[in-house]
């Protein structure tokens, strides 16, 4: 048997105490000795069950193995080679269900961990910026053009193996500013947004031209892209908010995540009034729902300055969706969690501002089509409490501009775009994936699809005369 | 960047511009918005269009100096530029031939009113256009939107001009004098379309308004523009900004559109504006 350390080496981070007065990112990443160390523990099996674990299949003993070396350029290659957003990957994969949840080193002994294979990515990625990112040399140009809608890791992916294969890429954005749901969505503690744009810059030096303020569906349409490129991919993501739908939800103080994230992070709210948009936080705020989204709009409302920050979930605290380790940093922050317990209203005062919530508890019943026990309301358990923001992030559902206005695109049961496994429509020539294809998923699931969309195109286009 | 060709001040607080944006201009019709934002720091505030010209690749607005972001606007000049500027956003105008149309616009709410105007008019209607404000000063487009209609009246609140009185009173006279009125359409401040919106559903006339709330993005992602529309939530971005007047529910609406006051002061007051 090898003899290997059975837990990872940690990463420092910031305090809890000091980050939720500060938006900074909250974990430093390793520093090359650490790193060297941490890729030690790697047993290099010859099966690559972690590579298997990665939805765009980097070989990950490989680069491993590098920096094991010290090589971390070459490392740095390796992940590029599969990775065009390895910055983001690092920070934001659920790894403990991917690369790590696969790890040989885990099934030593019960309370092993896997290699941190997510630090180890997040180090090198951050040791290449740093350094200044090499671009490789692209293929000849095939003379074939092909529009990416929307800007999200989908979009990135699929535009960046694109263009490294030659064709001539030009993303339409709907907004100022590229990245979808890692700009406007994730907030800057967690994905700085600096990095976000260089590895946009990366996709751009890649030959990658990308236009803002085209809302497809309004500004142009899929049949007149249609008309000048020769295939299409479209990545619009999971954009339109899930509501409670219970009384007072419009009243003043309640927000869906996706507003009240855009407002901090894509429109920097946490800056007002240096930045012009404002965001309005009260001393007691309730985020309903417990994903990722939620753990993001509870841990962002301490930061605003909310005294007390809840998570609302209706189901108990085995079910909730959002990573261990997001769940673990806002417990750690203070974050409070009250499970089993839904919303039945929102009440408000005389000027219809947000002062209470009604809520109701819960109790688990038979497993529902999700697998996980269905919540079942209890009788007369309904009570109240004061809150003064309601933060409502219980999903997204597939933004419907483009489905709803493309001519003939099969759409299903929930509003998503059908494509097969490789990313393809009903229509030829037209490619979709990431969370308009599957509904709201991960933003390393988006890659995926997008990578493999990219590599159905290039067949397309190479059949296309 | 989005280059401002044209400006005019069209009152002390009101001001048009006409920008350059040729894929905007190429699908605006009646009835959509665009969303700017003038610089880095910027908020993305949705305004109207209140005319378009496909040939030359411009979008004309007309807005009010309201909040920081507008007063900032309204201090641009020509050959300035814009960072951003989308659209065309939400649902068109529904123009056909309805038969004869009130068209019913309250001070800068006569400024999207126009094309809707000039369209209803091309569809064949007669066209009835009241236009209504506080006094003489803020009156606007009523040569343009005189010679789209077939009648026009005017009203203000302090009798300088026209008729004393509300958009409202107006309406009341035409359909007291028997005008046999097929559609409404009502923008404005938001009290002016609830009060035509309950003035015309008594007479079960068809009305329809045109709904400015607060957005971010414009595209259905945020949910900010959210409005109650015949007791189900509606995006004004999306399935709007036009919608049944006898529907909505103003009272939610004007409480949705106070939500950022203090902030919006506080704007101001850090920038002097």
């Amino acid at each position: 048997m090898v003899k290997v350390e059975t837990t990872k080496h940690k990463m420092p981070e910031q305090d809890p105490k000091k980050r939720i007065k500060n938006f900074n990112e909250v974990p430093y990443g390793y520093d090359k000795e650490t790193a060297i160390e941490e890729a030690k523990r790697c047993l290099q099996c010859k099966k690559k069950p972690c590579t298997e674990g990665c939805p765009v299949e980097i070989d990950i003993p490989e680069f491993i193995a590098c920096i094991a070396n010290g090589e971390f350029d070459k490392a740095a290659e390796i992940i590029k080679a599969k990775s065009n957003l390895p910055a983001v990957c690092g920070r934001v994969c659920p790894y403990e269900n991917q690369c790590e949840g696969m790890c040989t080193v885990k099934k030593i002994s019960l309370y092993a961990e896997p290699v941190a294979i997510g630090r180890l990515e997040r180090f090198i990625a951050d040791y290449e910026r740093n350094k200044g990112v090499k671009i490789p040399k692209k293929s000849k140009s095939t003379g074939k053009k092909v529009a990416v809608i929307g800007s999200g890791p989908a979009g990135l992916t699929c535009a960046g193996d694109l263009a490294k294969m030659g064709h001539s890429v030009t993303i339409f954005e709907a907004l100022h500013a590229p990245g979808g749901v890692l700009m406007y969505g994730i907030p800057e503690f967690r994905l700085p947004k600096e990095i976000v744009n260089s590895e946009v810059d990366y996709i751009k030096k890649l030959g990658v031209e990308i236009n803002y303020d085209v809302v497809v569906g309004k500004t142009i349409t899929v049949d007149e892209l249609m008309e000048k490129y020769d295939a299409i991919f479209i990545g619009t993501g999971a954009g339109l908010p899930r509501w409670l739908r219970i009384p007072g939800e419009n009243l003043d103080g309640v927000y869906s995540a996706n507003e009240f994230l855009t407002r901090v992070n894509m429109m920097k709210a946490y800056k007002f009034p240096e930045y012009d948009t404002p965001v309005k936080i009260g001393k007691i705020v309730a985020t309903f729902g417990a994903g990722n989204v939620a753990m993001d709009c509870a841990r962002t409302a301490l930061r605003l300055g909310a005294e007390k920050s809840y998570i609302i979930y209706r189901r108990s605290e085995v079910e909730m969706p959002a990573r261990a380790e997001e769940i673990h940093h806002a417990k750690e922050e203070g974050v409070i969690f009250k499970f089993l317990t839904n919303p039945v209203r929102f009440i408000g005062d005389e000027k219809g501002i947000l002062k209470e919530a009604e809520f109701i508890k819960m109790r688990l019943g038979e497993p529902d089509e999700s697998g996980r026990r269905r919540p079942i309301p209890m009788e007369n358990s309904e009570f109240k409490m004061k809150i003064d923001t309601a933060l409502v992030a219980i999903g997204q559902s597939p933004n419907p501009l483009i489905p709803k206005t493309v001519k003939g695109l099969k759409i299903g049961k929930h509003g998503n775009i059908e494509t097969d496994e490789n990313g393809r429509t009903n229509i030829p020539g037209i490619f979709a994936g990431g969370d308009i294809a599957t509904g709201a998923a991960t933003v390393i699931l988006a890659m995926g699809a997008g990578k493999k969309a990219a590599k159905a195109i290039n067949k397309y286009l190479k059949l296309k005369k | 960047m989005y280059e401002i060709l044209e400006k005019k001040v069209m009152s002390e607080t009101v001001k048009l511009m006409k920008i350059k944006a040729p894929l905007v201009a190429k699908k605006a019709v009646a009835g959509q918005f665009i969303i700017l934002r003038i610089d880095e720091k910027g908020e993305r505030i949705p305004l109207t269009i209140a005319d378009y010209d496909r040939k030359e690749g411009t979008i004309t607005v007309i807005f009010m100096e309201v909040g920081k972001t507008t007063k900032q606007l309204g201090t641009l000049k020509v050959g300035d530029s814009l960072l951003n500027f989308a659209g065309p956003l939400g649902q068109p105008s529904e123009i056909e031939k309805y038969g004869t149309v009130v068209c019913s616009g309250g001070g800068v709410g006569i400024a999207p009113l126009f094309p809707i105007v000039r369209e209803l008019k091309q569809a064949g209607n007669y066209v009835i256009s009241i236009l209504g404000a506080r006094n003489e000063k803020l009156l606007m487009l009523e040569k343009e939107i005189d010679e789209v209609s077939d009648e026009l009246h005017i009203c203000t609140d302090d009798g300088s001009k026209g008729q004393k009185g509300f958009v409202s009173d107006v309406l009341q006279k035409l359909i007291d004098d028997g005008k046999k009125i097929d559609i409404v359409w009502a923008i404005g401040p938001v009290i002016m379309m609830k009060v035509v919106a309950n003035l015309t559903k008594k007479y079960d006339i068809k009305t329809i308004v045109n709904l400015n709330p607060i957005m971010v993005d414009g595209t259905g992602m945020c949910g900010g523009c959210r409005v109650l529309v015949g007791g189900e939530t509606k995006f004004a971005c999306v399935d709007g900004p036009e919608f049944d007047g006898h529907l909505v529910d103003y009272d939610n609406l004007m409480l949705r559109n106070r939500r950022f006051l203090c902030q919006e002061e506080e704007a101001c007051e850090c920038t002097g504006a």
